[in-house]
């Protein structure tokens, strides 16, 4: 995770650099005076060679202080700390409607497999995979807010707030659930483990529940791992189309406005964020599978 | 005379798919008496499996079904059985051991779950306590210390492996066992083990066994009797003595298959296969499903199916022996 860590921030710190803007220019203003730009870049250390400001931009961060907005003032820590929250309750959110949902009807599907219930499920899967989010999303508001009234369109202040948007990130990723459920499904529901069981006497649900569940249960896990984390990088479009100042509009508006160090602590922490996220999942691993377990216990033993 | 267990009269068995059908059993008459072991043998494909299998009723869905005859268990026909009724015999009055050792447990299962789930299915009047001492007992019975109930089954050999899956098949000491080449995945020495220790257990329980092998070496050691099968038809069957007598009259196919065993008092530089393969399931031969293959086909053969030829409950279907005379 470090290196992942130290490899990005340099990427980062590359790119602020190599892209056009001035950074002093933007915060003066566009009809400041050039001597109080040369001054401002100075005090800043703009000047100084693109390995010295790395150099220093990383000594910091390893004491704890990185960087702080050059838009607003505000340390970026404290500013990820006001936007974070937003971020997590929709991914949060999005994820659960996507296992609650998703993990049930790809199990029906695949327990019925070709019934009516398996191909509208397979060809609704089909259609949310296709639609993106931000029209579903402007759609809803459509529908809920500007006909029916029921939820409000913008912002983050009530758990309301939060219903659309969450909906509108969880079609699409329900959908992959509900295929990659399905699939793994009928890949465990021919093994030789399963005829053993229903030679035993299991009854259907035991078989499922029992027997095909917890084996079909590991590339699920790795999904929803996995789309957690990409939620939780910030969902830059779908927070745009609902006006929540999350992660993801925080990161549009440090691209905009040239704030470089705002940028890169706010894509740092979406990816540390993302490999924790995907350390909880490899732990998860060894509840599900013992075979995982097994392995790591005699890396550890020798 | 002991009554009859089971007794499968008449049964066809097809697949069908999508672009064919596939005619597994034809037309197979068996039946078993109560502690006997009756050895199945044929080549793959010959419709072992398949007639194991839908005893049971674990034909693949949608895919597999029988299509004539009845399998009847003390008198009762299991054809007509509901999926409801046959969990009740599963496992409990039949049960079946698999061929392939290694996934036929559950990874992600203790084994001693996996026993005592077979328990708790059909004897939900017992306790827990008397469940586990069950389960101990079962696998002392196996010869597995009962302290590895804890152990997943990647813990265990492939052996051991087959061990828990024989526990799991008699931990209700059922009347039959359906056993579908047990050994084959197994090495040698390993094979003489569980061989023995089935047959052991079999006396102990009184089980009566389906052993299904393409090994005459194992239906020699553990079989009372034999029926041969080839392209989903009994062609022969009889008791040991009467399949290992090299003086009675044999099937061509019999014969074919002793010859393929290597003998060691001669000296021969090849092995003597049986020329040819078993013919296409979904395009059966006119005739004698052998003839193909056979070494002594006649005219007659190609045409005509051969007739019932019994002697001392010696049943064989064969047009070389169908006037009596060899």
């Amino acid at each position: 995770m470090v290196p992942v860590i130290l490899g990005l921030s340099f990427i980062l710190f590359s790119i602020m650099e190599l892209t056009p803007g001035d950074p002093a220019r933007a915060m003066l203003g566009e009809y400041a005076p050039q001597e109080e730009v040369e001054q401002l870049r100075e005090q800043m250390g703009l000047n100084d060679p693109f390995f010295v400001r790395y150099w220093r931009y990383v000594w910091n961060a390893l004491h704890g202080d990185f960087g702080v907005s050059y838009r607003t003032n505000i340390p970026t820590v404290t500013e990820i700390k006001n936007r974070f929250p937003a971020t997590l309750k929709i991914a949060f959110f999005a994820v659960l409607i996507a296992v609650i949902l998703g993990i049930p009807v790809g199990i029906i599907s695949a327990v019925k497999q070709y019934s009516a219930i398996d191909i509208s499920s397979m060809v609704s899967a089909l259609l949310f995979t296709s639609i993106p989010p931000f029209w579903l999303g402007l759609l809803m508001i459509l529908l809920f807010s500007v006909k029916l009234h029921i939820l409000p369109a913008v912002g983050s202040e009530t758990w309301k707030h939060f219903i659309m948007p969450a909906i509108a990130m969880a079609a699409a990723q329900m959908a992959t659930l509900v295929r990659m459920t399905r699939s793994t499904m009928l890949e465990v529901i021919r093994q030789d483990y399963i005829r053993t069981a229903k030679a035993k006497g299991a009854a259907p649900a035991r078989v499922i529940f029992i027997h095909s569940l917890q084996n079909a249960l590991l590339p699920v896990v790795t999904a929803v791992g996995i789309s957690f984390s990409n939620l939780l990088g910030g969902a830059l479009i779908i927070e745009n189309v609902f006006g929540i100042s999350g992660l993801g509009t925080l990161m549009v508006e440090s691209v905009t406005g040239k704030d470089s160090p705002m940028l890169i602590s706010s894509v740092l922490f979406a990816a540390l964020v993302g490999g924790f996220v995907n350390l909880g999942v490899d732990l998860l691993y060894t509840f599900i599978d013992p075979r995982v377990k097994s392995q790591y216990l005699k890396r550890g033993a020798k | 005379m002991t009554t009859k267990l089971l007794e499968i009269k008449n049964l066809y068995v097809e697949y069908v798919t999508d672009d064919a059908r596939v005619f597994a059993v034809n037309g197979v008459d068996l039946d078993i008496n109560e502690g006997e072991t009756l050895g199945l043998v044929g080549e793959t494909g010959a419709g072992k499996t398949t007639t194991a299998l839908s005893i049971l009723k674990l034909l693949p869905e949608r895919v597999g079904r029988v299509t004539r005859g009845s399998i009847s268990l003390e008198g009762k026909d299991l054809t007509r059985y509901t999926e409801a009724d046959m969990r009740n015999i599963r496992g409990e009055i039949i049960s079946m051991i698999f061929q392939d050792p290694m996934t036929s447990l559950n990874p992600v299962l203790t084994v001693g779950y996996q026993i005592a789930e077979v328990l708790k299915i059909h004897k939900d009047e017992k306790e827990n306590r008397q469940v586990d001492e069950r389960v101990d007992e079962i696998l002392k019975l196996v010869g597995i210390p009962p302290e590895r109930k804890h152990d997943y089954p990647h813990q265990f050999s492939g052996g051991m492996k087959q061990r828990i899956v024989i526990a799991i098949a008699l931990a209700c000491e059922p009347k039959l066992l359906l056993a579908d080449e047990p050994t084959t995945a197994l090495d040698v020495t390993i094979q003489a083990q569980v061989l023995s220790m089935m047959n052991e257990l079999k006396r102990k329980l009184r089980t009566a066994m389906i052993l299904i092998t393409h090994d005459l070496g194992v239906v020699a050691e553990t079989c009372d009797r034999v029926a041969i099968m080839y392209a989903g038809e009994v062609i022969e069957a009889g008791t040991v003595e009467q399949i290992f007598d090299p003086e009675a009259p044999h099937h061509p196919y019999t014969v074919g298959l002793f010859g393929a065993i290597p003998d060691l008092t001669k000296k021969t530089r090849r092995l003597n296969p049986i020329d040819g393969l078993m013919p296409d399931p979904t395009h059966l031969p006119e005739g004698c499903r052998f003839h193909t293959r056979c070494p002594r086909c006649m005219e007659i053969c190609r045409t005509q199916r051969p007739a019932l030829r019994e002697e001392n409950g010696h049943r064989l279907y064969c047009h070389l022996f169908a006037g009596g005379e060899r």
